[in-house]
């Protein structure tokens, strides 16, 4: 039984899982208000798009790569989308709107991964290059108005609850159907890196690139599902972002990416690749969410928000290291880059 | 193996930026010639590559250590909003005489202090606590950008003396001071780092940490410095960034933190540490700006300058790629030898 113990206290999902608790019995206990359905399902709501993104910047993070650009594929794909979808007409159902939109964010995606690939340039610089080159195209080229007439199917979308409710003093409540969206992604995104040899390929070419390849994964192939793969996870995020907030702005979600690279970190994933799962990404965007919008509930000012993150990024990233410090004997490599 | 002579052929790639540099200027002044080569395009450039020059350098100092400094943009506000308070509180607009340049000369003081306080922590968090350099500065970089809203409440501070909006806005012998300013940066810091035995050693924790330690660096002690170093330069750079356009806002210039990255990778400045020079990084930033101020000229929208900069990185970077490899296959046909390996399949983040 101890042994079992111990090996659950250095589940990093664990520790995530326990911060959570604690937070929300803290924040619980100083206002009542955020146990109330309201409140849960705004969190739920918080998390659809934010998820989403972190799910895809998981896959990159365990491959041992970085994208900062899929917020940039995330809002020119919906824009793209919106354009179109508008001169056409459309008023079909919004799961063709959906796959479009994806597919959009899958070309722009296999951009990333034409340059990592073929140059085997650095995913850093590569997708801070796209990044830059995909939202200076947009508003340069494709539009910098905010869109706020949106095709029915959008408008439909966000009015779709799978729970809707009054509380006893009148307050609307409503589960958006988008959190679907968000479960599903986060299935098969934990089936594929769990169960299927892409994602041990996902895995090992994290874990040591040279050895992936010698074992006869190919790191090219490899890398093209996963660049191409988060390039459909942002073209979804960035249409829900756009249905749920019915709004299609270009402006929005560049700059929020280090948020959701935030997420991921603190749910486990390690920077150097190789290490991260689902359920600690979910846990970790948990965490954000709660942080981001509990503030209020315990009465602090929201500009504190900003420096609330940084502390709890920081700890989050060094309560593991100096955990495992004191658990084994300190021992030479500490401090060096991996 | 570096020789001289491989360093003067194409180390970082240089005499190809330098190449693009010329091909980009020599087009717009064929295309705009009237508007690209007055002296008042070149005036308005000098005052526009300061800011980002400065956080361009820091950012380079960070990475040839084998780092990344995220929080470059959150340490220039909040080192600036502090110098802006306090400026503010004892030697408000239409302040005068010595006792006004007083005031500005500490405000400056306070500023480069708080910039290098930043960069304590996170050279301290880097080496003493062992977070990755790129978690470390972007958990910062929210700590630091939040502080300055705390400080400011979010509201924008203004009406600084003109003592102060000299170092944004002022002439030395008709050359602008952001631009002495950044000179002077540029050649501290290049002879800091080419010609100084704390320069040596940085590029040596950054190509390969364990054999610096071997050599009996202090590698913890270089890193707290170079990330002290580039919290300074950060700080003069939010310095420069208030004084020209007369007011402090939290969250002003954020997008400067990926633009300063672009300009240093841009001039041959290596992400996994080693690699990187004052040269190059000129030869980016000038090229970035003829480039943006050429589109404005041609009429562009504002927005066509993301574009470019973003294509111009990765067409740079392909063509680097692709000239090493012409080069390594070249030489392996002379020597007879098959191509090296080790420079091209390191994977990098």
């Amino acid at each position: 039984m101890p042994s079992r113990w111990n090996m659950l206290w250095k589940k990093n999902e664990f520790l995530v899982g326990l911060t959570i608790l604690g937070l929300c019995l803290f924040v619980g206990s100083v206002n009542s208000a955020f146990w109330s359905l309201p409140n849960l399902f705004d969190l739920l709501r918080s998390s659809v798009v934010l998820g989403i993104f972190a799910l895809g910047a998981l896959v990159v993070i365990v491959s041992g790569g970085i994208d900062v650009s899929f917020t940039a594929v995330a809002v020119l794909s919906m824009y793209i989308t919106t354009k179109l979808l508008l001169a056409w007409g459309y008023a079909g159902p919004f799961l063709w709107i959906c796959l479009l939109s994806c597919s959009i964010g899958l070309c722009l995606g296999l951009v990333n991964a034409l340059f990592i690939s073929a140059f085997r340039l650095p995913t850093l610089i590569v997708t801070l290059g796209t990044m830059s080159a995909f939202r200076g195209f947009l508003l340069a080229f494709i539009g910098s108005n905010h869109i706020s007439v949106l095709p029915q199917a959008m408008v439909a979308f966000s009015q779709w609850d799978l729970l809707r409710g009054r509380t006893p003093d009148g307050v609307l409540y409503s589960l958006p159907g988008a959190v679907l969206f968000l479960f599903g992604a986060a299935l098969f995104t934990w089936a594929l890196l769990r169960y299927s040899m892409l994602g041990r390929g996902i895995y090992a070419l994290g874990g040591d690139a040279v050895a992936a390849e010698r074992v006869g994964f190919s790191l090219s192939r490899i890398q093209f599902f996963i660049y191409g793969y988060v390039g459909v996870l942002a073209g979804l995020g960035g249409i829900i972002h756009t249905s749920l907030s019915r709004m299609a702005n270009p402006f929005d979600l560049v700059g929020t990416e280090m948020n959701v690279l935030a997420a991921v970190v603190l749910g486990g994933a390690r920077i150097t690749g190789g290490h991260g799962s689902v359920p600690g990404t979910l846990l970790g965007v948990g965490l954000v969410v709660i942080m981001n919008n509990s503030l209020i509930l315990l009465g602090v000012p929201s500009y504190w928000q900003r420096v609330a993150v940084g502390l709890l990024l920081l700890a989050g990233t060094a309560a593991p290291i100096l955990l495992a410090r004191t658990r084994k004997r300190p021992h030479a490599g500490e401090e060096e880059r991996s | 193996m570096k020789t001289p002579l491989r360093f003067l052929r194409d180390e970082n790639g240089l005499w190809r930026l330098l190449l693009v540099t010329a091909v980009i200027f020599a087009t717009l002044s064929f295309l705009v010639p009237g508007r690209f080569l007055s002296v008042r395009n070149f005036a308005s450039m000098s005052f526009q590559i300061p800011e980002i020059g400065l956080l361009s350098i820091a950012m380079m100092a960070a990475m040839i250590s084998g780092g990344i400094d995220l929080s470059a943009v959150g340490i220039a506000n909040l080192s600036g909003i502090l110098a802006s308070q306090f400026l503010l509180h004892y030697a408000p607009e239409g302040a005068g005489g010595t006792w006004a340049a007083l005031v500005v000369a500490v405000s400056v003081g306070i500023s480069l202090a708080a910039g290098a306080g930043c960069g304590l922590l996170n050279g301290l968090l880097v080496t003493r606590v062992g977070i990755p350099p790129i978690l470390a500065t972007l958990g910062t970089m929210q700590l630091f950008s939040g502080l300055a809203i705390v400080l400011t409440r979010g509201t924008a501070l203004y009406g600084f003396p003109d003592a102060f909006l000299i170092l944004g806005n002022g002439y030395l012998f008709s050359v602008p001071v952001p631009l002495v300013l950044f000179a002077v940066a540029v050649l501290l810091v290049g002879v800091l780092l080419r010609r100084t035995s704390f320069g040596f050693s940085l590029y040596l924790v950054g190509t390969n940490p364990t054999a610096a330690r071997f050599a009996g660096l202090d590698n913890a002690a270089i890193l707290v410095k170079t990330y002290m170093l580039s919290g300074v330069l950060c700080a003069s750079a939010g310095l420069v960034m208030f004084a020209r356009t007369n007011s402090a806002k939290a969250d002003y210039g954020v997008s400067y933190t990926l633009q300063a990255i672009l300009v240093a990778v841009l001039g041959g400045t290596n992400v996994a540490g080693g690699f990187g020079s004052m040269a190059g990084l000129v030869l980016a930033i000038l090229s970035l700006q003829f480039l943006s101020s050429g589109f404005a000229m041609l009429r562009f929208s504002n927005f066509s300058k993301e574009f470019v900069w973003g294509a111009l990185l990765l067409a740079v970077m392909a063509l680097n790629v692709l000239g090493d490899r012409a080069a390594r296959k070249m030489q392996g046909r002379k020597n007879g030898t098959a191509p090296q390996a080790g420079g091209e399949t390191e994977e990098l983040r």
